[in-house]
């Protein structure tokens, strides 16, 4: 398969169970267009110390093949907390979930997305480039195929000429694309993102905004993408699903129609400044029913 | 050569109080000239300057070095930086002590009040020397790397040249402490015998030991950390292990296993096994949580994750054990020899010649044990500089 190759339609696979290959899970998710994360009544209760903490209650999302969904609210919404039951990194108390139509820990077992962590967690003992091919070497892609996917990568993230360098070496920004190109060099559907570029200055941001909207349209990905910046928010998706806090729940979501071909100007639009709007009511509105 | 400016030029008020090490250089020095270099003997009559003018020429040479320091201090000379005067200074340090070394092992016990004087003299000459070559700082790293190396060299030097000084002069009994010349003289007459003592004690049992019992704490560890119970049973077990006295096991060690290399080889597995299993488990888990759940989402194997991320993660806390152990098994290895061993072996040797009272073969062992000891820390820490070079605190030398 080739890095950029868009997700095959098997309209007769749409039932198929458990899969263990990689390929064929994604058959699975994408037949008969099926939602790629479906929740239903989604909670997650942690019992602590100083009592029960809600972090997710009665969580009702899809997130269609293709969408690019912005998780957004304050901290403590729980927005990375569904992120992470979705990626099989927590397990939800209460509720229903299917990720490509499977729960969780299949999805995760056939490896069926790509993670993005706030910080880059890149291994400092290995280069950029065997940062990237890390995933590919625990899946047993040949060396060849490795280092081949690795270069592809880097070129469309910009890091061409920094394969043999360290992490240590790079700049957070350079690191934070490393690790994007690392989420993507196997080639999954889906990528779970979590502030991805929360660390970052808004230069930088800015910059890899539009480098992120631009490989989500020339791949056709499904993201799910976790951020507290409105405009990164309306910016990159398709859909915005604005979240609130104590209990974490959906407050709203906005779908929009933007133009793909978006630059950072669009920010200045009418359009964008009145979803803007929106998200920033829906966000007060979240808040004001805690106080 | 790119020499930094120095930036340290002596102002008005420094002008004022001259260089202590300098001035008290130049009072001892011409002080010493008052004084004979030797007492007389029922033989001869005392030695003076005049009888030694190799003597006087390093005298001179001290004394120039101490005037050209007030010199330039007062702004006679200019253009000689702090670190091109150490080295000056530097090289009138060789020539007075060279000299004084040669009186010394001439006059004996005799020396007196003039020829201390000069090696009081001569030492606060070396301070000011190491305290200028000190600030040496130049752009190119190797020659900077050669020159830092120059200060702990004088340092030691000196060290031993008034051990030699002050043993020979005073006539300290050898039993107490001898010179190192004569140390030296009987590292070179019984090179055979220290050679057969280091096979014995380093190549056979240190060796043997360190491997088996670094091997075993790192596997052990690593069952540890993936059993849980063992986690609770076996580590304060352990601990309970590594809080035994030497001396207690060496005699069992030694009963169980033999007199030969074998059973210090015991002692030294035994000593190293418990730092390397405690800091392993500590290292297996130093990697940090994101790290770990990336490896989840890939949905990696138990081994996998071992082999890609906790282990290399877990290599600053291993070379950090490795490097305990390799002194912590030469310890062992010399003290277990005091319980039982075949006529050959560093502490073998130790513990008879000290009964015969041939301490400078004593001390001969001694020099050889810190020289192996510290040749072994140092390999233990190149290989780790280049296994680890991803660690912060080896990253700025990369």
């Amino acid at each position: 398969m080739t890095p950029t190759a868009a997700p095959e339609a098997a309209p007769d696979a749409a039932a198929s169970e458990a899969v263990p290959a990689p390929s064929a899970a994604r058959a699975s998710a994408a037949a008969g267009g099926g939602p790629v994360v479906r929740t239903q009544k989604l909670s997650l209760t942690f019992q602590t110390a100083d009592g029960p903490v809600y972090a997710l209650s009665g969580i009702d999302l899809t997130v269609e093949e293709g969408d690019f969904v912005s998780l957004i609210g304050p901290s403590g919404c729980g927005k990375t907390t569904l992120l992470r039951v979705i990626a099989d990194l927590e397990q939800p108390t209460d509720g229903d979930i299917q990720v490509n139509g499977v729960t969780p820990h299949q999805a995760r077992l056939e490896r069926a997305y790509g993670y993005v962590f706030q910080a880059a967690a890149l291994y400092p003992w290995r280069t950029i480039e065997r940062n990237v091919t890390l995933p590919l070497e625990i899946m047993g892609v040949p060396q060849a195929e490795r280092r081949a996917r690795a270069a592809a990568y880097l070129e469309m993230v910009n890091l061409a000429g920094f394969a043999r360098k360290y992490p240590w070496q790079l700049s957070g920004g350079m690191q934070q694309r490393a690790s994007i190109a690392r989420a993507l060099c196997f080639d999954p559907d889906l990528l779970l993102m979590d502030e991805p570029f929360g660390a970052l200055d808004e230069i930088v941001r800015d910059h890899l905004n539009e480098q992120l909207l631009n490989l989500w349209n020339t791949t056709g990905k499904t993201v799910v993408f976790v951020t507290h910046s409105i405009s990164e928010a309306v910016f990159l998706s398709n859909k915005i699903v604005v979240m609130s806090p104590r209990p974490g729940r959906i407050a709203d979501v906005i779908e929009t129609d933007f133009p793909p071909d978006r630059d950072l100007d669009f920010r200045e639009t009418q359009a964008f400044i009145d979803v803007a709007h929106r998200v920033r009511m829906g966000l007060r509105q979240g808040i004001a029913d805690d106080d | 050569m790119n020499v930094r400016i120095d930036t340290t030029a002596p102002t008005r008020r420094a002008l004022s109080r001259p260089d202590p090490w300098c001035a008290a250089t130049l009072l001892l020095g011409v002080l010493a000239l008052a004084f004979p270099l030797g007492a007389a003997t029922d033989e001869a009559a005392a030695i003076g300057w005049l009888d030694r003018p190799g003597s006087l020429v390093a005298l001179l040479a001290l004394l120039g070095g101490a005037g050209l320091g007030l010199a330039r201090q007062a702004g006679v000379v200019r253009g000689l930086g702090p670190a091109g005067y150490g080295f000056v200074l530097l090289a009138a340090t060789a020539l007075a002590m060279a000299t004084a070394l040669d009186v010394v092992h001439d006059l004996g016990a005799a020396a007196t009040r003039g020829f201390w004087l000069v090696v009081l003299a001569s030492w606060l000459i070396a301070w000011r020397a190491v305290d200028g070559v000190a600030a040496f700082s130049v752009r190119d790293l190797r020659v900077q790397r050669a020159v830092d190396t120059v200060v702990p060299a004088v340092f030691g030097l000196t060290l031993l040249f008034l051990w030699e000084v002050l043993t020979v002069g005073f006539g300290v009994p050898q039993v107490l402490l001898p010179a190192p010349s004569m140390i030296g003289e009987r590292i070179a007459s019984s090179t055979g015998t220290l050679w057969a003592d280091f096979e014995q004690t380093f190549l056979k049992a240190v060796l043997s030991g360190y491997v088996m019992g670094c091997t075993a704490g790192l596997m052990v560890a690593v069952l540890v950390d993936r059993v849980a119970f063992l986690k609770r049973g076996l580590l304060p077990l352990g601990n309970l292990v590594s809080a035994l006295p030497i001396v207690g096991i060496a005699p069992i060690m030694v009963m169980w296993f033999g007199f030969d290399w074998q059973s210090k080889a015991a002692v030294v597995v035994v000593m190293t096994f418990f730092p390397m299993l405690v800091n392993t488990v500590a290292g297996l888990g130093a990697a940090d949580a994101q790290q770990r759940e990336l490896m989840r989402s890939y949905a990696a194997g138990y081994w996998q994750t071992l082999v890609m991320l906790r282990l290399p993660s877990a290599m600053p806390f291993v070379f950090n054990a490795l490097k305990i152990n390799s002194t912590l098994a030469l310890i062992g290895a010399i003290v277990a020899e005091f319980f039982g061993t075949p006529t050959v072996g560093m502490g073998f040797r130790i513990s008879t010649e000290v009964g015969r009272m041939n301490v400078d073969m004593v001390w001969a062992e001694i020099a050889m044990a810190a020289l192996a000891g510290s040749a072994f820390y140092g390999a233990v820490a190149l290989v780790e500089r280049a296994v680890t070079f991803w660690h912060p605190s080896f990253r700025q030398r990369r």
